[in-house]
């Protein structure tokens, strides 16, 4: 799983670059370094980010 | 030995886990519960893992899949029956009170009347709580009758049906801060003070955490609340009451560490996994019996 090779995708909300240190899984979350918005890897292959959704009423620790 | 963990948004405690398993040399296998089908009558897929981690920041999907688990044969950290308890606040409550772990005062009303009732049986300032929710959500200093009323009004009427579960809870004036105790395998590990201006001492609302040494007391207290729900790993929130010393207020059986690693110098993940697998031998070790 493990690998020193970056991956790139892009934000969907405004275009800047994410960079993954080592492959994203499905289901990852990453907050967007230029406007903030918490992303989610949807697909890994190619990586591919959408807004993550909005927090639910039943989730938690 | 083969884990699975499962999970709904893979965030930085996932991943910490996933590396903890693969540093350790067990294969693990992560499943998004949101692409999962399960049948309840036949294991398939599943049958190949010796426990299941569940990760779920959803607690739906996390009692949804580790019932049906269960239900199969498969070991759950945690089993259904703590992540049900440690959800319900009342059901959290009713176990801390049958196993003579101090708790605050806790009062119940199941209509406006009587929730008003509670509150002003619990007395000013009150805390009115969800019994199902996280992160401070929804949570209530209420400390005169007018807000009380106000409170309750509105969540009879814009809330949904659990919300008409009045959980009305004495409110601590505790030093502005509160403790999270770590338990892992019925041990306490690590604690952590949170400190913040606000009342609601929760880092998902800005509180800030250092690391604290895990006393005598504290060790006692948490490690019996986490006997008491019947939890595998967890972590206990308690408060600190001038009158009345430490009291545990919730235990938290899907918690979050990825602040707590550096703050209290204990590998929590690493911890985590090794009791996971600890508890897959001994699933084997049944199975091999059985066989």
């Amino acid at each position: 799983m493990s690998t020193t090779e970056t991956i790139q995708s892009a934000c969907p909300e405004c275009d800047a670059a994410i960079t993954f240190d080592r492959p994203p899984l499905n289901g990852q979350v990453a907050r967007c370094p230029d406007c903030g918005s918490e992303l989610e890897v949807t697909c890994t292959n190619p990586v591919r980010l959408e807004l993550a959704p909005e927090v639910e009423e039943d989730w938690g620790e | 030995m083969h884990i699975a963990m499962t999970y709904t948004r893979l965030r930085a405690e996932e991943r910490l886990l996933l590396d903890a398993f693969e540093s350790a040399g067990v294969r693990v296998t992560p499943i998004d519960l949101r692409q999962a089908v399960f049948d309840p009558a036949n294991a398939g897929e599943w049958a190949q893992y010796d426990a299941v981690v569940d990760r779920s920041v959803s607690l739906t999907a996390s009692l949804t899949a580790t019932r049906i688990l269960e239900g199969l044969g498969i070991r759950c950290i945690n089993p259904s029956a703590a992540i049900r308890v440690c959800s319900d606040k009342l059901d959290t409550t009713i176990a801390l009170i049958r196993a003579g772990v101090p708790t605050p005062g806790v009062r119940v009303g199941l209509g406006a009347e009587s929730a008003i009732e509670s509150v002003e049986q619990i007395g000013y300032p009150a805390v009115l709580k969800p019994t199902v929710g996280s992160w401070g959500r929804l949570v209530a200093r209420v400390n005169d009758r007018d807000a009380a009323e106000a409170i309750i009004e509105h969540r009879e009427t814009l809330g949904s049906v659990q919300q008409g579960v009045f959980y009305v809870q004495e409110h601590i004036d505790k030093p502005g801060r509160d403790i999270r105790v770590f338990v892992v395998g019925g041990e306490a590990i690590a604690a952590i003070v949170r400190s913040s201006g606000h009342w609601v001492t929760n880092t998902a609302r800005g509180a800030t955490a250092e690391g604290l040494e895990v006393t005598t007391e504290l060790r006692d207290l948490s490690e019996r609340s986490v006997a008491a729900v019947g939890a595998d790993v967890a972590a206990v929130d308690l408060l600190e009451c001038p009158q009345r010393g430490l009291l545990v207020n919730e235990i938290n059986h899907s918690m979050e560490f990825r602040n707590s690693i550096a703050t209290t110098g204990v590998d929590i993940p690493g911890r985590v996994a090794a009791h996971a697998v600890r508890i897959a031998e001994n699933v084997r070790t049944e199975q091999g019996a059985i066989a």
